[in-house]
């Protein structure tokens, strides 16, 4: 019972206003903030907590991209991350990296480094896409427990209990599994100074996702990225009557 | 052009402008300077004058090393500026003085920090509670807020000064209470151990106010003696067994004073003078732990602005202070405090250029979404040209902070001018102008409380004004004097007097001097460039003017003093944003025409500004109005109030 995989994603800031490139091929990435996606800042936190409450020794932060995702990295191992892992994704295959690839280089990774538990966001802000997770588990023929808002390790299973559309689900998995974490998991730490400090001696490996025997090929193709339609001013009506005669007009009723 | 037989004739001395008796001024403002000595105590510029004039005093030996350490060239751009001269040295290329690992650290520590302030600390809160709140301070202490210049090794974060002036700028732009708080603390609080404390020191201390386990305070103001530091009551004396000092005394407006264990103390101590062999009131600074037993505080001070920052009144009644905690040499307090308080004025300059960032960007809101009369009003002159100023403004102090910043990490010694003149511009009435686009706005009335007393504490702008005016004049004066020198033996000097009298000769003719910028300024700033040239000439010329009118008695001008040192702080903003706007069309910055024009701008209001005030000093009529503003004075002091009755009569 020692090791979790964390895996962290450079996603641009939720703060900021997203633009779409003018030629619709995707959306303003250059000199944009950029920072960790929060659900994955979530999913950090939960494993520093469980190895604070030592039942797990070690915590692995995973990314995948160019050079800059190192700072996601970083930041992971401010929070208190043991050492990170990153994996070189550049040019059009980082363009084209989506869930399945993600998905293909944990699973690999899982069972290179021996890990008893992966652990990711449920989704990531950019792209929505809620896969990952899920694909890592089904490739690794682990059990999920996806949309986590509370995790109990009790001796070689983990009590997840899942925020589902009807309410809350409780379910027991055996390890090694893989979880997502939702919104209310955790209330993520702040880096502090020193943490940082301290971050910077830890390491970072590097490797490519050939020297995990995984292809980047992509089975999608992005056509057009566009803006969603402005929303259109609407009109108030003073009664009831007003109402259904406008509703009748426009032949909605 | 000259060589040959060269005699001190008059005419040689009027063509070089320099009267005869000009050899006694210097000694006349040193003696001066003695004999007011508390006169202008507080202010460095006397200490200086002091130290660097001796008139037999036990400086007399520190003088000679300082006047060896002096006759090397300073670097500093605004010594040499009082000269005429430039020294584009420290100014240009616009300073870049950390390495990749120190970049790349900073950048890691500015989101978390920020976010804790955007998200964490609550300044309404701090304001409405008049304190930090508990959990804040806690998670200010976790995240090494309270040690960010301590050494790695002693358990800071180990920040060069340009590094903390980035991190103290995100607090300015949030909170300024908690800015004095961490700023009181580790700024001044026990700067002091940092800069001249023994290893020893340093090793008992600092680990837990990095920690913000213990805090710090700064204690040097008394009830009587606030800009006259020099005049402190406080008093030190050695206790029977040789062990301790005795400390008695009480302090007021003592940032932190409620909340601090460790205090740094200025008390005075009657020593032996050695020249004189008498007894004199020298002052030391100490190291006082509250544990010591004696330290006692009074209730926090209710206050305008900055409500979240503890001020207190400290009082040391029999305080035994062991003689190892003695700050620095015996007797040199005066020193370590006018070092302290020198080394972090930056950071003031550096957090005030935040709370403009901040305050800006609310008037940017309202002035962009406020609509009256019909338009949304942004698009009303009036309000262009408030947002404009505070653009430029903000610029500006930005940029002289980042300045010194540098200047200071490449190991400059020679800063103090520029510092206070950062000090001066960032804190100045200006700011008064900043929230009132948008007075309505969230905060912006508690950044407006908050801004008021940054005129008044770390040497009241009055005071730094003084201090950087005679600091010039006295370095002009040297250069005046080694003329005069050089004048005695011209043989020996005819180079340099022939350079001198070619460029007086020139001056005069009202010929360019050869004085240029060109190679440091981008040639697309070449005429603001020029400006800045011939505002430093005429400013060169004025100083000379002044000191050869008034001599020693400019001690005493301050109606001149103010208006040299306002020129001085427009001439060095103006080389300043110069320095940046040029270094951001080099690298072909995105925003580098925007920046161009920032610079423009200022440069043309800056230059009309010094003209004035050079022209206003030569005026016969300013000097009437400086002589009718002393009367005026009188007359009110006088009454005790207006003089003039009513209109009504009643």
């Amino acid at each position: 019972m020692s090791r979790v995989l964390v895996g962290v994603k450079r996603v641009i800031d939720y703060a900021v206003k997203i633009r779409v490139k003018p030629d619709h091929s995707g959306v303003v990435t250059d000199g944009v903030k950029h920072s960790m996606n929060p659900f994955c800042e979530i999913a950090v936190e939960e494993a520093v907590k469980l190895k604070e409450k030592k039942f797990i020794k070690e915590v692995v932060a995973v990314s995948c991209g160019p050079t800059q995702v190192t700072e996601t990295i970083r930041t992971a191992l401010a929070m208190g991350c043991d050492r990170g892992i990153h994996v070189e994704v550049s040019g059009k295959d980082y363009e084209a990296m989506g869930p399945l690839q993600i998905a293909k280089i944990f699973a690999a990774l899982a069972k290179k480094e021996e890990a008893s538990l992966v652990i990711l966001g449920k989704q990531a802000i950019d792209d929505d896409c809620n896969q990952t997770g899920q694909m890592t588990a089904a490739l690794l023929d682990w059990p999920q427990g996806t949309f986590a808002s509370e995790v109990t390790i009790d001796g070689e299973k983990v009590k997840v209990v899942r925020e589902i559309d009807g309410g809350l689900e409780t379910i027991k998995i055996s390890m090694p599994a893989v979880l997502t974490a939702d919104l209310r998991l955790n209330t993520p730490r702040y880096a502090t100074l020193p943490n940082i400090m301290k971050a910077k001696k830890k390491k970072i490996a590097n490797m490519k996702p050939a020297d995990l025997g995984v292809d980047m090929v992509s089975r999608v193709e992005v056509l057009r990225v566009d803006e969603p339609p402005t929303r259109l001013a609407g009109v108030k009506v003073e009664t009831v009557d007003d109402l259904v005669a406008k509703l009748k007009a426009n032949g909605t009723i | 052009m000259l060589l040959g037989k060269v005699s001190l004739t008059p005419a040689l001395c009027t063509a070089l402008r320099i009267s005869p008796a000009f050899s006694g001024i210097q000694k006349q403002i040193g003696a001066a300077a003695t004999q007011n000595a508390r006169l202008y105590a507080s202010s460095q510029a006397a200490e200086a004058v002091l130290d660097k004039q001796a008139v037999g005093t036990t400086t007399a030996t520190k003088a000679a090393t300082a006047k060896k350490a002096q006759s090397v060239e300073s670097q500093s751009f605004a010594v040499n500026m009082f000269k005429g001269q430039i020294n584009p040295s420290q100014v240009f290329p616009f300073p870049s003085v950390m390495n990749e690992e120190q970049t790349q650290f900073l950048q890691e520590l500015v989101p978390p920090v920020s976010k804790f302030f955007e998200e964490v600390n609550d300044p309404a809160k701090n304001d409405s509670l008049e304190k930090v709140e508990d959990s804040t301070m806690e998670s200010l202490k976790e995240m090494g807020a309270f040690g960010l210049q301590v050494p790695q090794d002693l358990g800071g974060v180990g920040l060069t000064n340009t590094q903390y002036a980035r991190l103290v700028e995100i607090v300015g732009q949030h909170d300024l209470g908690v800015g004095i708080t961490l700023g009181a603390h580790q700024s001044i609080g026990f700067k002091g151990i940092l800069l001249v404390g023994s290893p020893a020191q340093k090793e008992k201390y600092l680990p837990k106010l990095a920690t913000g386990e213990t805090l710090a305070a700064f204690c040097l103001t008394e009830p009587a003696s606030g800009s006259d530091a020099a005049s402190i009551k406080t008093l030190a004396t050695l206790s029977p067994c040789g062990k301790h000092y005795i400390l008695n005394g009480g302090k007021i407006w003592i940032s932190n004073g409620g909340l601090a264990e460790i205090f740094t103390v200025f008390a005075k101590m009657p020593m032996m003078d050695e020249k004189t062999g008498q007894m004199k009131d020298k002052i030391t600074a100490f190291i006082v732990e509250r544990s010591f037993g004696g330290v006692t505080h009074g209730p926090p001070e209710k206050k305008m602005g900055i409500k979240a920052s503890n001020t207190a009144e400290v009082y040391f009644e029999n305080v035994p202070v062991p003689i190892e905690n003695v700050l620095g040499e015996v007797g040199g307090g005066f020193k370590v405090a006018m070092a302290i308080l020198n080394n972090g004025r930056f950071g003031m300059a550096a957090a005030l250029s935040g709370t403009m960032k901040g305050v800006i960007t609310q008037a940017v809101d309202h002035a962009a979404n406020r609509v009256q009369f019909g338009s949304k009003i942004h698009t009303y002159g009036a309000i262009q040209e408030k947002l404009a100023r505070m653009t430029m403004l903000q610029y500006v102090t930005e940029s002289m902070a980042y300045m010194i910043s540098g200047n200071m990490d490449s190991g400059s010694k020679d800063y103090h001018i520029e510092a206070a003149i950062s000090k001066i511009f960032a804190s100045t009435d200006i700011l008064w102008l900043f929230p009132v686009v948008c007075i309505q706005g969230s905060g912006v009335e508690r950044v407006m409380r908050d801004l008021r007393i940054f005129r008044i504490f770390e040497g009241t702008n009055d005071i730094l004004r003084l201090f950087v005016a005679l600091n010039g004049f006295q370095d002009a004066g040297k250069h005046l004097k080694s003329l005069q020198k050089a004048l005695k033996n011209p043989l020996g000097n005819a180079g340099l007097l022939a350079g001198e009298i070619t460029k007086r000769a020139k001056r005069t003719a009202g010929l360019s001097t050869g004085l240029t910028l060109q190679g440091s300024v981008h040639p697309e700033l070449s005429h603001s460039g020029n400006l800045a040239v011939k505002a430093i000439e005429h400013f060169g010329v004025t100083v000379e003017d002044m000191l050869l009118k008034h001599g020693k008695n400019i001690l005493h001008e301050q109606f001149v003093l103010k208006r040299v040192a306002d020129s001085a702080i427009d001439l060095y903003a103006m080389v300043v944003v110069l320095s940046r706007a040029s270094r951001s069309l080099s690298q072909g910055h995105a925003s580098a025409q925007h920046e161009k024009i920032l610079c423009e701008t200022w440069c043309i209001e800056a230059y009309d500004r010094i003209m004035k005030n050079v022209k206003d000093l030569k005026s016969s009529s300013t000097t009437q109005v400086f002589k009718n503003m002393k009367a005026i004075s009188a007359a009110v002091v006088e009454n005790g109030g207006i003089v003039a009755p009513h209109p009504l009569g009643f």
